[in-house]
């Protein structure tokens, strides 16, 4: 045991050097420069404090020192307002490593609010991030957005009001989500083009689509696969879909809890899911034509076992579902499939509901022609699940 | 000791031969950021618009947009150092070496040489460990700049073009936003100087190794004699977008790539869907919907001055008029039905 405390000591003074300083920066007036200037003036090893109180933000903040701390004094003493913002793309812009954001708030971006780009080892930990006019289009698309990065930790964030997704994961690697709350974003919480993300202890409510699995074409990194969503609560995701309409998610129907698009190796198990119109669980192709050869719109290897289910399927918000669940006695099934690959596809359920298929053949088979049945898939062989993310010690210890 | 002693005097002595005081080339080269621009040595008289000896002017063929400000861009290149080219991307400067770029705008854009008012100027120094931007904000009495490295804002009014009166808040970037652009595989790096899109003066004046006898250049983007809209609409994409939208820079996960040389129709935006647009996609389905620009998302953001939405993000609180009726030109003209 000590040697292991010591070889942690050693892998840590590596990264961060011996004397940690702090940066505390105040509200009030100037808060723009003040608190960019003590981003730019971190050195590695350094906190910079955020004080108590609002800061009225007029621009983007950014980041480009590795292993640096910014810190608030809780999500809701510290506020990072970005009501009269002016410009960038988001609230605060991190591109470095070895990062971690922590106990503040982020309001009203104008676009995204946290971002981090080509990230290692990046953590948000205890963070608020509110559009605080509720559900509209014109909010910011991603409330917490790490997108190229590598080792990703996202733990207790409270988000809401995001246009498109609240948590947002998009071309990562090794991703832990959760003991998060996603309330009112259109989506809860997004794993896009990731491989090997763990999305667990969430509570995804009154969003359009609770917890999002997609993977689209023509991006650097595509082939989503080896994510594991277990022990969340995803229920009452009921607020109309208020995405811009040239956003994949726009076609995100409301009353979805988990969405599974065009990945593989997926495994959602143990979650509470309940009280979502169009389905508790879907799982189907990626259903837009689309010019890239390297790209599989079909999912592989689905598992969806052990899940609690309350009432669902009762208002299907695709085109024909409405008819569907009247011919079906008032509500289809609250897992559905596309049918899209067969008995190929892998797909295994286990949860003691009904099961629904569309019985489409192809990815770009329309709706229209759907042949919808029950289907029992709890026979289909269940794929090895994914080993369980393991972050490098020195995230974990950062938060304790 | 003895050698500053010495040094200070030869720097005395060569300030008694040529009058100017000589670029301070141990300042460029140290690792101090001065608070002051008439440190460096670079620019002379009130605003800084005499290049000191050695401080070379350039233009480029086609310029990035940035508001309608003017800019004067110059390079310096170390006494007996010489510059490579390179075919592909930025020349290679030599450490020690200063990309110069000075923002103002004159009172009335349709006389751009009179009543100007430079607002900052900004450095990009190479040094030993790689390249470093600096932003310097003028005094109002134009004598000196101060160096801002949080950024800043500044209200600019000026009477445009069209004769109407224009007021905008101009941003002078903090230098994480300078790297945002300046940026090729999370290093810091110049944009600019391209042989491809520099000036013949400078590449026929300058110290260059290895230039070709002749270089083709990229086109002036609204000169229709140096080449096809085609050609045009590219030349402005690459230099106005391509310095993120490329797949080594701030938005290669975009998978929009919109540099020179690209040839994947879908890569360049055709039939392409939005990503991660958010409010940024408007009404659209498509960041370029062949034949028809009115529904292309790229001019909807082009247009746009909305944070969240404009693109680019940075140095845009007017829309570029001009840029967009070229690249609307282009949009129109391809033929419909490039998605399989």
């Amino acid at each position: 045991m000590r040697i292991a405390i010591a070889s942690l000591t050693c892998a840590f003074a590596a990264i961060f050097p011996a004397y940690a300083g702090t940066l505390r920066v105040e509200p009030g007036a100037n808060a723009q420069e003040r608190l960019q200037t003590a981003l730019l003036d971190a050195k590695a090893g350094d906190t910079v404090e955020i004080g108590a109180g609002r800061f009225e933000l007029t621009d983007g903040l950014s980041l480009d020192i590795s292993g640096v701390t910014v810190r608030g004094m809780g999500t809701d003493k510290s506020v990072l307002s970005f009501k009269g913002q002016k410009s960038a793309g988001e609230g605060l812009l991190v591109t470095s490593n070895d990062v971690v954001l922590r106990d503040f708030a982020v309001e009203d971006t104008r676009g995204d609010a946290l971002k981090s780009k080509g990230s290692s080892r990046i953590t948000f930990f205890n963070l608020r991030v509110e559009w605080t006019g509720g559900p509209k289009a014109t909010n910011g698309a991603y409330g917490i957005y790490p997108v190229s990065s590598t080792d990703v930790l996202i733990d207790s964030i409270r988000v809401s009001g995001a246009s498109d997704a609240g948590i947002y994961v998009g071309q990562s690697k090794n991703i832990i989500v959760r003991n998060s709350l996603a309330m009112r974003n259109v989506a809860g919480i997004e794993i896009e083009n990731s491989f090997n993300a763990d999305v667990y202890s969430n509570v995804a409510m009154h969003n359009t689509g609770g917890i999002l699995v997609f993977d689209l074409p023509n991006l650097p990194q595509k082939g989503g696969n080896s994510i594991r969503i277990f022990s969340n609560r995803v229920t009452k995701n009921d607020t109309p879909n208020f995405a811009p309409p040239g956003n994949v998610v726009s076609q995100v129907p409301v009353g979805t809890g988990v969405m599974v698009m065009a990945n593989s190796n997926v495994h959602v198990y143990g979650n509470i899911l309940g009280d979502n119109a169009t389905a508790n669980v879907f799982v189907v192709a990626y259903k837009q034509k689309f010019d890239d050869p390297g790209y599989s719109p079909r999912v592989k290897n689905i598992v969806i076992r052990d899940n609690e289910h309350g009432r669902a399927g009762w208002a299907p918000g695709f085109v024909g579902g409405k008819e569907l669940a009247a011919a079906m006695g008032g509500a289809i099934a609250p897992i559905f499939w596309d049918g899209v690959g067969g008995a190929a596809a892998g797909v295994h359920v286990s949860d003691k509901v009904a099961v629904l298929t569309l019985g489409l053949d192809e990815p770009l088979t329309p709706l229209a022609e759907m042949q919808p049945g029950p289907i029992d898939l709890s026979k289909t062989p269940i794929v090895a699940m994914p080993a369980a993310v393991v972050l490098p010690t020195s995230m974990e210890v950062a938060l304790k | 000791m003895k050698a500053f002693v010495s040094a200070a005097l030869l720097a005395c002595l060569s300030i008694g031969a040529s009058e100017a005081p000589p670029v301070n080339d141990a300042l460029i080269l140290g690792d101090v950021l001065p608070l002051k621009l008439s440190d460096f040595g670079l620019l002379m008289g009130k605003q800084g618009l005499t290049p000191a000896v050695g401080v070379m002017p350039y233009k480029l063929s086609t310029p990035l947009f940035s508001d309608y400000a003017e800019k004067y861009r110059y390079a310096y290149v170390p006494a007996g150092k010489r510059i490579t080219y390179r075919a592909d991307g930025v020349m290679a400067f030599p450490v020690g070496s200063v990309l110069i770029k000075s923002f103002g705008y004159p009172a009335d854009l349709r006389k751009p040489t009179e009543n100007l008012r430079i607002l900052e100027t900004r450095l990009l120094i190479h040094r030993a460990n790689g390249w470093v931007a600096l932003p310097y904000v003028w005094n109002a009495d134009g004598s000196d700049a101060t160096l801002k490295r949080a950024g800043t804002r500044i209200d600019v009014r000026w009477t445009h073009l069209d004769g109407q009166v224009k007021n905008i808040s101009y941003a002078v970037p903090n230098v994480n936003q300078c790297k945002g652009c300046h940026s090729l595989d999370g290093a810091m790096m110049p944009i600019g100087p391209k042989a491809r899109n520099l000036d013949q003066d400078f590449l026929r004046t300058a110290a260059i190794n290895g230039l070709p006898a002749k270089i083709d250049p990229i086109p002036v983007w609204n000169d229709p004699a140096s080449g096809s809209i085609d050609a045009r609409a590219r030349a402005y994409l690459d230099v106005n977008c391509a310095h993120c939208h490329n797949p080594r820079g701030p938005a290669s996960n975009s998978g929009l790539f919109l540099n020179w040389g690209q040839v994947d129709r879908v890569a360049l935006g055709v039939g392409k869907r939005p990503v991660a647009a958010g409010s940024g996609a408007g009404q659209y389905s498509f960041d370029i919907a062949a034949g028809h620009p009115e529904s292309s998302i790229m001019l909807y953001r082009l247009a746009s001055i909305e944070p969240g939405v404009a693109m680019p993000e940075l140095g845009r609180a007017t829309a570029h008029a001009e840029g967009i009726a070229l690249l609307s030109q282009w949009i129109k003209a391809m033929p419909a039905g490039d998605v399989k």
